[in-house]
């Protein structure tokens, strides 16, 4: 274990950990030959406990606590991480299910990760199971300025300053009733797509500061579909848009399902018992 | 093996959009990789809700505001311990609509009182 040859070679090649990416029941090999992993070279597998593990090489010296810690504060560092992981986790889900793993999933070697399978193989495989045939979509809602308030405008009457002042009542009356009728346009869209998805979440939705976007997010939803559903799902999102123009609907996918692996209870899924 | 079909993206109603060409957007992959997916203990002990990480929030914030708007990020928004007692001003940020509002308030506010008299008449005309 300590010959020269072994020191050197120590020195030469930092030791490397596992980069979990994900966990699929199994993998082609021609398949992740052709998928780069977080060094750049191909990804490569850990099998454990029937389950297949897809993993990078992740040199320590990138990928160790203190580097990592660091390396994470550095937008670009993390942008590049963010996407060659999403692109691994993507390119699996084109392939079958996947359990993605959270970013920054770092083992020092294989049979570290091995034994994390063989740990949480019956849940891994529970929701293995459950995304099978399935797909996450995203679908977002913006708030559309005005929608509610185009009533309120045509009202007339009066003079130049009664004009004004209705104008300016109805438009901060407005702005109030158009959030709330946003809110609630985003409710009942939510209620309307969990009716024809397997599971849906609402998450927080993204400050539009950062969004990038001028009006509120109102709805940030993903929804755990068969895939058969899907025309349907995409028709229901086409109608709901019709129906609710005081919000604007968006929808993304697939996602691999990246909402629906956590092991926190899932209330979409909870089946309700009659009374 | 299930295949799912090609990725899409419909804008709006009626508009449906190939998505795989352009690559999807930072911010949702971010939120995505983050804060959802499996969490299962790596011997690398860099949990993303440490305080580190907190450390990453703000400096996005701060030194960053440019970049973290284009990639669609807000975590300190929903984060208690940003929000409530370190949330850093957003300069030199884009004019939220609200901001704009509110500055405008005043000012909107001294109109009407100097109109308010002028606006209860011409109602009592109107009626």
């Amino acid at each position: 274990m300590t010959s020269t040859a072994e020191l050197a070679a120590d020195r030469a090649a930092p030791a490397a950990g596992a980069w979990l990416h994900g966990v699929v029941r199994d993998a082609d090999p021609a398949a992740l030959a052709a998928i780069p992993g977080m060094d750049g070279a191909p990804v490569r597998t850990v099998s454990a406990a029937g389950l297949v593990a897809v993993v990078s090489t992740a040199p320590l010296d990138e990928y160790g606590e203190q580097p990592l810690r660091r390396n994470l504060e550095d937008l670009a560092w993390l942008e590049r991480a963010a996407r060659t992981h999403h692109a691994v986790v993507e390119a699996l889900a084109r392939q079958g299910p996947v359990v993605p793993a959270r970013l920054a999933t770092v083992h020092t070697d294989d049979s570290r990760v091995a034994e994390s399978l063989a740990a949480r193989r019956a849940e891994l495989v529970a929701t293995l199971d459950r995304l099978t045939g399935r797909g996450e979509w995203g679908v977002k809602g913006y708030l559309v300025p005005g929608a509610a308030a185009a009533s309120a405008a045509a009202v007339g009457g009066g003079g130049v300053g009664t004009a004004y002042l209705r104008r300016r009542r109805a438009q901060l009356t407005a702005r109030e009733e158009g959030q709330q009728a946003a809110s609630a346009a985003a409710e009942a869209v939510h209620a309307s797509l969990c009716e024809l998805a397997v599971a849906g979440r609402r998450h927080a939705p993204q400050d539009r500061r950062l969004s990038g976007v001028a009006t509120p997010m109102v709805l940030n939803g993903a929804y755990l579909l068969d895939l058969a559903a899907l025309p349907a799902f995409t028709d229901l999102v086409r109608a709901l848009s019709d129906r609710h123009p005081e919000i604007r609907l968006e929808l993304t996918g697939p996602w691999p399902a990246y909402s629906f692996v956590a092991e926190r209870p899932e209330p979409a899924l909870t089946v309700r018992e009659p009374w | 093996m299930t295949r799912p079909q090609a990725p899409s993206v419909v804008q709006n109603s009626g508009q449906v959009l190939p998505a795989g060409h352009e690559p999807a957007n930072l911010g949702d992959i971010l939120e995505r990789v983050l804060d959802r997916g499996i969490v299962i203990a790596g011997d690398i002990r860099v949990s993303l809700l440490d305080i580190e990480l907190l450390t990453l929030k703000l400096r996005l914030v701060i030194a960053s505001v440019d970049t973290a708007r284009q990639i669609g990020i807000d975590w300190w928004e929903h984060d208690p311990w940003l929000s409530s007692r370190a949330r850093p001003p957003l300069e030199p940020g884009p004019r939220d609509p609200e901001q704009v509002e509110a500055e405008r308030r005043p000012r909107v506010a001294a109109r009407a009182r100097r109109r308010d008299a002028e606006l209860e008449e011409w109602d009592d005309f109107d009626g």
